[in-house]
């Protein structure tokens, strides 16, 4: 069985993000960038599922500009068989690359795919869900446990824990299928530099993102950015009881 | 004008108040005429609580066995199928509706708006991105249907009592539905403790509790005041307390009246958690951490003295 990972490159986590004073963007110049965190954890559950004689090949996807080959080669050196970029300098909303993930599967087939369950720039927390309805197959979303079942045929169903308000959700689905990762599914393993080496031999397969012949027209426009309403630094307190009568004449204890 | 159709969130045949905080998006808008969908098993007792709030016109129902339990596959053509003749479809952003709303926007071969914290226009949202770090307004194209997740933090319950909207079942063929998905089980921590994300009052640790019998210490001290208890990323992750508490950029977004933070140093992930919450008190052993750049009331010190202290001023 082969696996699709999604593999989004976004402003590294630890950025704290400023709003351009026009109102145009965030600045993302000289800005640090890594991979999604949810993506890395797709990608490990990918290389264990590998590593367990699942699945044979697993194959990250990256969509966007010509630079994006170095995050793409991160994949490979955490383990991936191979890379697809497909090939964009255009802003990608959610339904367009669950459009581009749609074409790539008819080329592939894979049994399964992994996205991360939400990209930590947009949090649009879509591309999986509209991925599954496109290809018209089960989705589970918000992973924290996945255990895949193949029967003698090569046909499977994959038992999924889910984190959800309520607590854990058990679904099954058959295969194939897409499941999108929460972030207890698994700890992503570190590159090792012996394994950066071995990537740069990796292939990557470079795809246009207009050879596809995916609708790219967006329905969302953004208009303006602000930053957030700030709250203000409160006071501090010098001991409990002044801090319960503080709460009491607020009348919220 | 605006045709609004609300998705109904429910469990154990209880309306989840999500439901009334999307509504009151819907009433936003200007004008709008406010549909309420509700798909279950068994939908009378969800139908009539949703027909009391205020602003629904009008209350549908898809009464299936195969709704029994929300799995997108199966409720997504359905919501899909109903939208026809709607401007909008509201979800609200649980994980209820982050699992099926873009599920439904795809099958309408639309865009979503995740997350709407406020209504600008019939077509104009603003949300936020970037962990809540930048908010930024989108615009829909106004020819075709709005799915849109409503983030419940930003929204009150619409009022309900007033209100006796008729409840409908949806007439049609009834769609013949996937069964390549199945539900297994729900594992709910039992608690008769408020519901985090509706609770008026919430605690929550984080890793400065320290282990999981210390975490005892803050569940008996939110009962004492009637709280839900919440918990950082740091302290699930420990394994101090069950993931559904988990209160962040990934994991619950909730408006309290009160909040308070014990032992949590305030990652921007977790204040993104709690952004709209009324009143923020910050129990910390660090003068230096970060939730005191946030919160109204912040105390320094050991906070298993400061609870025993806490409770005994009460």
């Amino acid at each position: 069985m082969k696996i699709l990972v999604g593999y989004k490159r976004v402003v590294d986590y630890n950025v704290r993000i400023q709003v351009k004073p026009d109102g145009t963007g965030v600045v993302t110049d000289g800005v640090k960038l890594s991979a999604n965190p949810f993506d890395d954890i797709a990608l490990e559950e990918a290389l264990r599922l590998r590593e367990k004689g699942v699945a044979e090949e697993v194959i990250v996807v990256g969509i966007g500009p010509a630079d994006l080959t170095a995050h793409l080669r991160n994949g490979l050196a955490m383990g991936a068989n191979r890379a697809i970029h497909v090939v964009t300098s255009d802003a990608v909303q959610p339904l367009t690359a669950a459009r581009v993930f749609l074409k790539l599967i008819e080329k592939e087939q894979p049994g399964l795919v992994i996205l991360g369950k939400q990209a930590i720039d947009d949090d649009a927390n879509q591309t999986g869900q509209m991925l599954a309805a496109l290809w018209d197959r089960p989705q589970a979303t918000f992973a924290s446990k996945v255990d895949i079942t193949l029967d003698n045929g090569g046909a499977g169903k994959v038992t999924v824990t889910r984190e959800v308000d309520a607590g854990l959700e058990v679904i099954e689905a058959e295969l194939p299928a897409v499941i999108t990762t929460d972030l207890r599914l698994n700890e992503p393993r570190f590159i090792k530099l012996p394994d950066i080496m071995k990537a740069k031999s990796k292939p990557i397969d470079t795809i246009e993102f207009g050879s596809l012949g995916v609708e790219s027209h967006d329905h969302l426009k953004t208009t303006h950015y602000a930053a957030p309403a700030k709250r203000s630094k409160g006071v501090m307190v010098k001991d409990a009881a002044e801090l319960v009568a503080a709460l009491k004449q607020k009348g919220l204890l | 004008m605006s045709k609004i159709l609300v998705i109904a969130e429910h469990l154990g045949g209880k309306l989840n108040s999500s439901t009334a905080r999307a509504v009151s998006a819907a009433a936003a808008m200007e004008g709008a005429s406010i549909d309420v969908l509700v798909l279950a098993d068994s939908v009378d007792a969800i139908a009539g609580e949703a027909a009391k709030i205020d602003g629904v016109s009008r209350v549908l129902t898809a009464a299936r066995p195969e709704n029994a339990h929300p799995l997108a596959a199966v409720l997504a053509p359905q919501i899909a199928k109903a939208a026809a003749g709607y401007s909008h479809v509201f979800v609200p952003s649980t994980t209820f509706g982050k699992d099926v709303a873009p599920r439904v926007a795809a099958l309408l071969g639309v865009a979503q708006v995740s997350d709407v914290m406020s209504v600008e226009g019939t077509h104009t949202f603003k949300r936020p991105i970037y962990a809540g770090n930048a908010i930024i307004t989108v615009e829909a194209d106004a020819a075709h249907t709005v799915v849109a997740t409503i983030r419940s933090a930003s929204w009150p319950a619409a009022t309900s009592g007033g209100n006796g909207a008729p409840v409908e079942a949806l007439t049609g063929d009834a769609l013949l539905l996937p069964t390549h998905t199945r539900f297994v089980e729900l594992k709910q921590g039992s608690s008769d403790r408020p519901d985090l994300q509706s609770a008026s009052k919430v605690v929550s640790g984080g890793r400065g509790v320290g282990s999981k019998e210390n975490f005892d210490i803050i569940f008996k001290f939110a009962d004492k005041i009637g709280a839900a208890v919440g918990a950082s990323r740091a302290a699930v992750d420990a394994g101090y307390v069950p993931s559904d508490l988990q209160v962040g950029q990934t994991g619950k977004i909730i408006a309290p009246g009160l909040y308070m933070a014990i032992g949590i140093s305030g990652a921007i992930q977790h204040l993104t958690g709690i952004k709209d919450a009324g009143t923020i008190v910050a129990i910390n052993k660090d003068a230096e951490a970060p939730i005191f750049e946030i919160a109204d009331f912040g105390l320094v010190g050991d906070l298993f003295k400061l609870i025993q202290e806490l409770e005994q001023a009460l």
